[in-house]
């Protein structure tokens, strides 16, 4: 007799459908697993029989094989276990075949026939629901992450013998509910009221935060970099339900989440000996990098001159595109990379602050040199992180700092103005509109207008530079509330835009 | 020395160029401490001089004397496209003659005129660190092209940092650049300078002791050191540590019995603690390249060649207490955070004010968006 009953692969941050087909055949006893399985897939043989068995389920003395398709992809990992074992009880009449249609199952086996939890259970529900799915049965441990996909019903079931109950109708499992969100999130965030003095980089970090641009933040060892950045989700509008859904998936995918529908943005901040492929995404099963991780959220890298030249190369593309595109073998798969960039480093290789420094024109230029190129084409914004003063460290108040609450407010204001001028456009913020769209809605003050054409013609501003500082001076006038951009705004943005390396030679 | 094809330097004097060149390695081996300044040995004649750092191979030594063959090496000089000037020649210059271990012979390269160096148009020597801070560098510079605008011949020794910026400020202001090698005159030493070498030759003179070819020796950096001071009418220390070899050279200008200034650095710097400590020890105090013209011509007093303006910088801006404060930031080196502390004003409207500032010259930025003053926005400059 034949079965064939529906699960779901992962690939890359997707899940795709696998059609497990079980055929039960006279003959010799054996189990034949085919479609390109992997090592994990073909020892799912010996987990199946044992379940089974410890199950008190039958496993036929029969021939059996069993095919994964589409044959042509390669299938990875364990949680094609439950959906071979439902094949087996139905090729061999242990359960109704009718029983199983329209429904998806996706789980491991343990050998006692409990049920165990796979990666990317939210990934799969979603896959499910798109292929015309009305039910997915999951272990119980993935039930919540999976009920987070709307219009699907979700029957997370503790082990193979509940789950031939529920087929012969013998038990209801009750329908899995994605967790409540957690309404306490406020207080652990970090607020960057706790941030003393610094108030160039967390200026910077709001017009940041504001308009989606990316950020460089150069400061002495200890100046308090990494506190500032680590802020930033803080600032940014909370995620909407897409969104938490996107980082949910991913990090569900990547075996980071909790299940739970991402209430903040994630804060990435991979160590500078990282390899290019962790940090976009690789290996021979593509595994998502840390920029995916980073997805809807900051990517920081301390210290980014240190990072190898490959690695941040690699980050171009996914920066400039908002995705990651990986190919491996004859595959090519693509991960969402829509992320922004905090990048801090020292003001000079030796790190030792502008009084001991012993470094030399040629250490200096040689350092700038190595953050240039790739990476400086996508930064709009430099600050200073300066250590604070240490009467700011020990005042007990604090002098009246903002809370990120306050600011967030004023970020969320901004994007909204952003949103209503771009929308249609293919932008979602100040820092995506290209060239043309700057132009259209970069519109000056006219005392601006002159201060532009003053900078042009000094030379200080180049094509490139000029769009930039367009873009961060639209910014800044939407966190003033300014339709139009004016002389103190545009005077700012040039205070923040980056000079040429080559100013460094000379 | 203009497509010079003659090669004037008298036999015996060549032969001595080359007699240093070839023991090089040996008077290395005879100092006690390779940095050790060469002084003494330098002064001695041929005979003497292979006697006491030869050694064993004193004999090798004397068969070279003997075996020199100068239209051989007048060849060789040819070929590197340098020349050779001895000290009989007329264009050899004569404020050397103070030195009591001058060189017989300098192997000159580049369109420069040697016969003008020092005679019409006065030296200085404008040294310093080759680790020199950022502030350093545009001091020396804004000094390097005030002294070319004004005529005066600046020496330097194409070294890294201070030396480079040296010759680079000259050569903008439109002066003779004078770099003295301590290689062979053919030699761009170091090699990172090998653009700033070109430009030299093109637009000045690279003057050498050791005969074309030669690399070299950490004694030789000394002996470089004692004909800058003996070129120059006046040395300038710019950025020298405690125990800098710039220091050797305003020592050298100091037993010469020749003027030497410093400029002064950051007290808590240890890269101008040498340079402050000369300040100490009463050596004229140099802002701009004014100063260095009063040392040179007496105060007030300038040669009749007029400096071309070059200054970019507007005026101060007088009347804006706030511009005034913000430069004082810059100045002090407060950073963003500090100018706000200093001017009690938002974020927002001080980097507004500083990229005004930047805007009319007053300011500049590195490549990581460091805010310094400019030198040329410092009163007194030109």
């Amino acid at each position: 007799m034949l079965a064939s009953v529906a699960t779901f692969a992962l690939e890359g941050v997707d899940s795709r459908e696998v059609t497990v087909e079980v055929d039960i055949r006279r003959g010799l006893p054996a189990f034949t697993l085919v479609g390109l399985p992997d090592a994990a897939v073909r020892e799912a043989r010996e987990r199946v029989r044992a379940a089974l068995l410890n199950s008190a389920l039958d496993f036929p003395l029969q021939r059996l094989t069993a095919n994964l398709a589409p044959a042509s992809v390669r299938k990875a990992g364990p949680s094609f276990d439950l959906a071979l074992a439902l094949g087996v009880l139905v090729a061999s009449g242990q359960v109704p075949s009718e029983a199983a249609s329209g429904t998806a199952v996706c789980g491991e086996l343990s050998l006692s026939g409990a049920l165990r939890p796979f990666r990317g259970a939210l990934a799969t529900a979603l896959g499910a629901r798109a292929a015309g799915y009305e039910r997915l049965i999951v272990p119980a441990e993935n039930g919540s992450e999976a009920a987070l996909a709307d219009g699907l019903e979700v029957l997370p079931v503790p082990s193979l013998e509940r789950l031939v109950d529920l087929l012969h109708g013998r038990w209801t499992p009750e329908p899995a509910r994605p967790y409540p969100v957690r309404s306490d999130t406020a207080p652990h965030a970090p607020d960057l009221a706790d941030v003393r003095g610094q108030g160039d980089a967390k200026r910077a970090l709001e017009i940041a935060a504001a308009g989606g641009h990316n950020l460089l933040m150069v400061g002495p060892p200890g100046a308090g970099k990494t506190m500032v950045a680590r802020r930033l989700p803080g600032i940014l509008p909370p995620p909407s339900f897409d969104e938490a859904l996107e980082i949910t998936r991913i990090h569900g995918v990547a075996g980071l989440g909790d299940g739970r529908l991402a209430a903040e943005r994630p804060f990435r901040a991979p160590h500078h000996t990282i390899s290019p492929s962790g940090l976009v995404g690789g290996g021979s099963q593509p595994r998502p990098g840390e920029i995916t991780l980073a997805h809807r959220g900051v990517l920081f890298l301390d210290e980014v001159a240190e990072f190898s030249r490959g690695a941040l190369e690699a980050l171009r593309q996914p920066l400039e595109d908002g995705f990651a595109e990986i190919t491996r073998g004859q595959r090519s798969l693509t991960f969402p990379a829509r992320t922004m960039l905090i990048a801090a480093c020292n003001p000079c290789p030796c790190a030792r602050g502008a009084g001991d420094c012993r470094c030399n024109d040629v250490d200096r230029l040689r350092y700038s040199r190595r953050l240039s190129g790739p990476l400086l084409d996508r930064i709009d914004l430099v600050c200073q992180a300066a250590a604070p003063p240490a009467a700011e460290l020990v005042d007990p108040h604090g002098g009246g700092v903002e809370s990120s609450s306050v600011i967030r407010e004023r970020v969320i204001a901004a994007r909204e103005r952003q949103r209503g001028r771009l929308a249609g456009s293919g932008a979602y913020c100040n820092a995506d509109m290209d060239g043309r769209l700057t132009r259209r809605h970069g519109a000056l003050g006219e005392d601006a207008v002159q201060r532009l054409l003053g900078s042009v013609e000094q030379g200080g501003l180049t094509g490139r530079g000029h769009d930039r500082v367009l873009r961060l001076a639209r910014t800044i006038a939407d966190l003033a509330g300014e339709s139009r951009i004016l002389a103190i705004h545009l005077e700012e943005a040039l205070g923040y835009r980056l000079a040429s390396p080559v100013g460094l030679a000379a | 020395m203009i497509g010079a094809t003659t090669q004037t330097a008298c036999d015996s004097c060549l032969r001595r160029g080359y007699l240093v060149g070839r023991l090089a390695g040996h008077i290395a081996g005879a100092l006690d401490s390779p940095r050790r300044r060469p002084t003494g040995l330098l002064a001695l004649p041929d005979e003497k001089l292979i006697e006491a750092v030869a050694g064993e191979q004193a004999h090798d030594a004397l068969g070279f004397l003997e075996e020199f063959d100068a239209e051989r090496a007048r060849a060789a000089v040819e070929c590197s496209g340098s020349v050779a000037v001895c000290c009989h020649d007329s264009s050899f210059p004569i404020q050397l003659a103070d030195l009591e271990d001058a060189p017989r012979v300098l192997f000159v390269k580049g369109r420069g005129d040697l016969a003008s160096v020092g005679d019409v148009d006065p030296c200085v020597a404008l040294v310093g660190a080759r680790r020199a801070s950022p502030c350093g560098l545009e001091v020396t510079h804004e000094l390097g092209r005030g002294l070319g605008a004004a005529g005066v011949t600046v020496v330097s020794g194409l070294a890294l940092g201070i030396d480079a910026q040296a010759h680079r400020g000259c050569l903008e202001g439109g002066g003779t650049p004078v770099a003295v090698l301590a290689c062979g005159p053919d030699v761009p030493y170091p090699r990172t300078n090998r653009r700033l070498y070109e430009q030299v030759c093109e637009r000045g003179l690279v003057i050498a002791e050791l005969p074309p070819g030669q690399r070299p020796f950490r004694w030789s950096f000394p002996a470089r050191n004692r004909i800058m001071a003996g070129l120059a009418r006046v040395t300038v220390v710019v950025e020298a540590a405690e125990r800098s070899g710039s220091l050797i050279t305003s020592d050298f200008a100091i037993q010469l019995g020749r003027p030497v200034g410093a400029v002064p650095g950051q007290v808590t710097s240890s890269r101008a603690a040498g340079s402050n400590a000369l300040l100490k020890d009463g050596a004229t105090f140099i802002t701009s390249a004014e100063d260095v013209l009063d040392e040179l011509f007496g105060s007030g007093r300038r040669q009749s060649r007029s400096a071309p303006s070059h200054s970019q910088a507007e005026p101060a801006p007088a009347g804006d207490p706030v511009q005034g404060l913000l430069l004082e930031a810059v100045e002090a080196g407060l950073g963003v955070d500090g100018a706000c502390a200093h001017t009690g004003l938002p974020v927002q409207e001080v980097r507004a004010g500083l990229s005004r500032l930047e805007a009319s010259g007053h300011v500049s930025r590195d490549a990581l968006g460091i805010y310094r003053r400019t030198a040329a926005d410092r009163p007194g400059s030109l």
